[in-house]
Parts: structure tokens; sequence; C-alpha cells
């Protein structure tokens, strides 16, 4: 079995390793420490935390379609968000005549502009297994119209890159707009309870955390998968010299458009886990930085690797917590600086630098040169 | 009526339940035909009024000076470029000008390119595993396994290609003649009929050349495939080719063995005359 293969690597096998043990350890160190210990860990942190990780399975996302295939997207915000809303629509409709108009079906933002209906759009959202599949299949349907589109007529490297971001920009314009039906520029909030969960209460916020741990290590399985199988190498082949690939019959659009969808589906599932655990999806999520700045989690953690985009996405986030709580000015030169820094010492990044310190351990026990060096 | 009682005919197998093994017809000698094939770019003719045949399991050359039309020919038999007018025929059977490159590819039309073009940070395995004639579908891609046949066929063409030590290294740090074995190993795996090999020597060394000469000329031969190379060197053409096609300014000039197009009067005029160092070799 293909999704099998993965686990045959001790590289995968110590990410979700690693992956699961912090998982526990911050379970534990929440639950069984008592708080004002210096070792406890709040909701607050554990929320933070889960956060991070839905980031991280975006950044996989991201690398999958960049670090493989050679499609440096700068919209993958826009399939986040759309995961994102597909959620918040069903946290909307879960609140039911509890809002501030008490209407038991039209979500507050609706019963202010005096819409008297549910827009179609709305319906089916107050069942989760629907709302759940929407988190999919809405961001994969607009990758698979964009992709299809875009791949067929042979739109590669900047020139994709730039309509990318044009896609997601004319989504939050879009978004912004009252008429929408998603709540405009306030986008949606004030959300109540996850399947029946109130999402006020610790043990949910930990639940979520534990969730978004979980489909972190379920997506990098994934995306290993498809890397190791013969299909990963068709994508590197296409990344590498595309017309060759094509030369040698295999139909470059069609596997482009197959890996652009799965990535634009793991951002969906992304988002909406993110948006339960901060408690808002609004446009800005599909504003253009967003969506670059994911890009350079990925540069900063290390292409083409998977747990580089995963490290890069914590670190940058976890820094950009600390600066923007010590020093918020100086955020954005601090991560200009961290990505000049790395691009000029690392350019692999981070994971080219511990790649890179495994190899020298490896030379050291075993100080004759291999083969492959011999006839370089 | 006839019709009718054809259908009542239980000997007669009908074309669509023919199995598709062998789909090439070569059963009237040429496996590729190009008929009054007439290519103009923005006002100039690249390729005019070409006609060319070139048997099953024969080795072609095909020389003449720069801007002769050579890469524009291979274009347009792999798809690439559509002629203005004519026709071209893979055997009696397609027409090659109603098929997409890819389908071309997979009826058995191999290129080599000029520039080596090799998948430099795939393994050699890997890239001679990509070239594989197989089901290239996205599903039956992502849940391909390695069988022992197909481990056999890589190692039987990383044998016929002399890089059976490098099979584990990264493609990328290949010699150029390496790079160009490799691409013939590659064309290889899709066990095509044809193979058309632009200028594979170029860039090599002496030693590369002889080894390339050896190869190419391996593996022409009836029921094996069908070789069309095309290439600057006169030394390495002599040393590979009995037939001979010279092309000029879109069409050919002179065609037979090396002896007798080095004599033609014309060729000697419009190429050979061109470098004489070439001609004293």
């Amino acid at each position: 079995m293909w999704l099998l293969q993965p686990f045959n690597e001790r590289a995968t096998r110590l990410f979700l390793g690693v992956l699961l043990a912090c998982l526990a350890l911050v379970t534990v160190l929440h639950l069984a420490v008592p708080a004002g210990h210096p070792l406890y860990v709040s909701a607050y942190t554990v929320t933070l935390l889960g956060k991070y990780l839905s980031y991280a399975l975006l950044a996989v996302a991201v690398d999958l379609v960049w670090g493989y295939l050679g499609i440096l997207s700068l919209g993958h915000g826009a399939f986040f968000a759309l995961g994102g809303y597909a959620m918040g629509m069903y946290l909307m409709r879960q609140i039911g005549d509890r809002g501030t108009y008490g209407n038991p079906i039209l979500p507050d933002f609706m019963v202010f502009l005096n819409w008297d209906s549910l827009p179609w759009y709305w319906l089916g959202f107050d069942m989760p297994w629907f709302a759940f599949l929407m988190v999919m299949l809405a961001p994969g349907a607009l990758a698979l119209v964009f992709g299809f589109l875009a791949f067929r007529s042979r739109v590669t490297g900047v020139y994709l890159s730039i309509i990318t971001q044009a896609m997601t920009f004319a989504l939050m314009l879009a978004f912004f707009r009252n008429e929408m039906g998603f709540g405009g520029n306030n986008g949606l909030t004030d959300f109540r309870e996850l399947l029946g969960f109130d999402l006020r209460t610790d043990a949910t916020r930990l639940g979520l955390f534990v969730a978004t741990g979980l489909a972190l290590a379920l997506g990098y399985v994934l995306c290993r998968a498809i890397v190791t199988s013969k299909l990963g190498r068709v994508s590197v082949a296409c990344r590498d010299a595309e017309a060759r690939t094509r030369f040698l019959g295999y139909r470059v659009e069609r596997f482009q458009l197959f890996v652009f969808v799965v990535s634009a589906m793991l951002a969906g599932v992304a988002g909406a886990l993110y948006v339960p655990q901060v408690g808002i999806i609004n446009p800005s999520e599909f504003s253009p930085i967003f969506s670059i700045e994911i890009v350079l989690w990925v540069a900063l953690g290390g292409r083409g690797t998977l747990y580089g985009a995963v490290i890069g996405a914590l670190l940058v986030n976890y820094a950009k917590t600390v600066f923007t709580g010590a020093m918020p000015d100086a955020w954005l030169f601090a991560l200009g600086g961290m990505f000049v820094l790395v691009t000029v010492f690392l350019p692999k990044g981070v994971a080219g630098l511990l790649s890179y310190r495994l190899k020298r351990k490896a030379q050291q026990s075993d100080d004759s040169s291999t083969p492959q060096e011999a006839t370089s | 009526m006839s019709f009718i009682s054809s259908l009542a005919d239980r000997d007669r197998v009908f074309d669509f339940l023919v199995p598709a093994t062998s789909p090439v017809d070569v059963r009237h000698g040429p496996i590729l035909y190009l008929e009054d094939v007439t290519v103009t770019f923005d006002g100039f003719k690249a390729i005019d009024d070409l006609n060319l045949t070139i048997d099953d399991g024969e080795l072609r050359c095909i020389i003449g000076p720069n801007g002769a039309g050579k890469t524009t020919m291979m274009d347009i038999i792999t798809g690439k470029t559509r002629p203005d007018s004519g026709s071209v025929w893979f055997g009696s059977r397609h027409n090659l000008l109603a098929m997409s490159e890819p389908e071309i590819a997979s009826l058995g039309i191999g290129r080599k390119f000029q520039k080596p073009t090799v998948f430099e940070a795939l393994t050699v395995f890997e890239n001679l595993e990509l070239a594989m004639a197989a089901d290239k579908r996205i599903l039956p891609t992502l849940t391909a396994r390695m069988s022992g046949e197909i481990r056999d066929r890589i190692e039987e063409v990383l044998d016929t290609i002399g890089l059976v030590e490098l099979r584990d290294g990264p493609a990328g740090i290949l010699s150029h003649g390496q790079k160009q074995w490799l691409e013939i190993g590659m064309l290889l795996m899709q066990r095509p009929r044809l193979l058309l090999v632009d200028e594979p020597v170029a860039g090599m060394t002496e030693q590369e050349m002889e080894r390339t000469a050896e190869l190419l000329t391996g593996l022409a031969g009836k029921g094996k495939q069908s070789v069309v190379v095309v290439e600057h060197d006169m030394g390495f053409v002599r040393s590979i080719a009995r037939q001979v096609t010279v092309l000029h300014q879109g069409s050919v000039l002179a065609e037979g063995s090396m002896d007798q197009v080095s004599q033609d009067p014309k060729v000697v005029e419009v190429y050979l005359g061109a470098d004489p160092d070439e001609e004293a070799a």
C-alpha cells in the first residue's frame, strides 16, 4: 500500500515520534502540572501552539507544490481561508438562537443586513459532515478550476506566482463586500461550540490542539507518501525539466493539477483547524502578504524536505509572537533580516543545516569516500 | 448485402478487437514516411517539399549545414511543429499529423535532444524508471510498485549504456558523455520503434565517441529499433552510417552510402566542401 510507504523511512518515523512526543508532553504539562508551576502550560499557550501547528500543516501543503513540483504558489492563503470559512460557516450555524438578535437560522450579520433567508450557499452548513467535506472540497474546487486553466495554458514560473497573488487578492476584495454573505470585513466570529463541545473550555482547546497535531501527522504522511511514490519522482521531473517530462509521455499539466489540488485541500484542512482556535475568520487571511509569509516559512525551514516546512512555520511564528509582544515595530525588520541571513548563509534552510550535520557525522564515521564522490 | 454477410462471417476479426500489442504496421517496409512536407516560419521555408523514407530496422544518418532543417524535421515527426502541407506516416497506419506529442511518444517514437536533459536531482536508476513504458496516468503512477520484471529491464538497459556502477548516484554528477548515454537509455526504456538522435557526439571525447558508435549500431536492426541520427561530425557519420541523407535548404539534396554521397558534386559544394579538414579526414 503506497500510503504506508513513508513508515519505512527513518526520517519519517523520527518526525512522527518527535511530533507525537511533543503533543503528549504538552498535554501532560497542561493537565498534570498545577497552575503556577514553572513547567505549567496554560490554555493560552496550548491554543497558541495549536495555531502554530495549523500553520505548519499549511506550510507542508505549500512545500508539496513548491519544493517537489516547482510551482511557487503565492496564493495558498486563499485555500487556507476558504477552508477556514467553511468551518466558520458551520460554527456560525451552531450558534443558533443564542446570537444577539436571537434568530434561530440567520447569523447575526445577516439579520443586521435585513436579509430574510439564508443564501443558497449557506444551506447544509448546519450538518457537520457536510461542512467538513466543504472544508476540503471548496479549496479543492477552486484549485481545480484555477489550476486547470493555468496548467493547460502552460502558465508556470513567475507568471503563475503572480496570478496566484491576483487570485487571493481578488478573493480578499470579494469577501470584504457585505453582499457576498460572508460577514464582510468583520468575517465570522462569536463561535460557541464545535460538535457539541464548548469552544471556550480548556478541555476543548486541548482537544483542538491535539487534533491539529494529528492532522499535521496525517498530512505529513500523506505528502511523504506522494513524494516517495513514482508520482513524486514525476513531480520532481516536472520541476526540473518540464518539456522533457512531457516528452516521456507524462501529461505534465495533469500531474501539476493533481498535486496542486491535494495541496489546496490540505491547506483547507489547516484553515479549518485554525479558525476554532483563534475564534475568528475574516478576509485578512486572503491578504497577499499572508500568502507570501507562508512561502517565507518554507524557505526558512528548507524547501523540498516537508519537515523543513514544519520547522520553518514553527520557528517564524514563535519568533513573531515574541517580537510582536516585545518590539511590535521591529517584527518586519526581524522577518526580513532572518530571510536575508538564511538565504545567504543557509541556502537550503534550517533543514539543510540539519542534513549537512548528519552527513558530516556519517562521513566522519566512514572515512573512505563514497563512490558518488569518486566520480564527480 | 455483402456488408451484412460480412458481419455474419465468423472468421472476421474487427479492427477494434485486434489487441494493440504492436500497433505500428511495417509490413510494407518503411517505418517512417514523409511526403511533400513544407513548413514556413514567417515566410522562411524551413522545410521545402521534403520527402524521406526510413525502413524498419534501418540506421540512417542525416547531415546538412546549419539551417538545413534537420531539427525542424525532428520537430515535425514528434508533433512539436505542424507542417503547412504534406503528410507524415508512421508505418502505414498512423498519421502523425493527427496526433499529439504524448500520443506520438507512446506510439514508440523516442527523441534524444541535442543538449542532454536528464533529471539531475533523480538517480540514474530513477531516470530510467520514469522513462519506462508504463501506464502514465496519475493514479497508476501514484500506486506504481517496482516489480522484478521492471527492475530486470532497468538493469538490462543500465548494462547496455554502461552505467551500472553509477545507478544510485544522482544524474547531475554524470559527465557529458554519460548523460548522453543515459538519455539514450531513457529512450530505450520506452521500447521505441524509432529513435531520433540529435547530435549525439557533440562535445564528446574520442573514446566516448567510439562507445556511442558501438551503442547506436548495436541498437538498430530488424525487429529492434530504427535509428535516425542527425550529426555534424563527418568522422562519426562515416563510422556508423550505412545510409546517409543530405539535407539542404529544407529538402533532400542527396541520398546513398557515405562514399556515394561524399563524391556527389552538389554535396561537396554546399556542405563537405565548406570544411576541407573534414573532407580530408
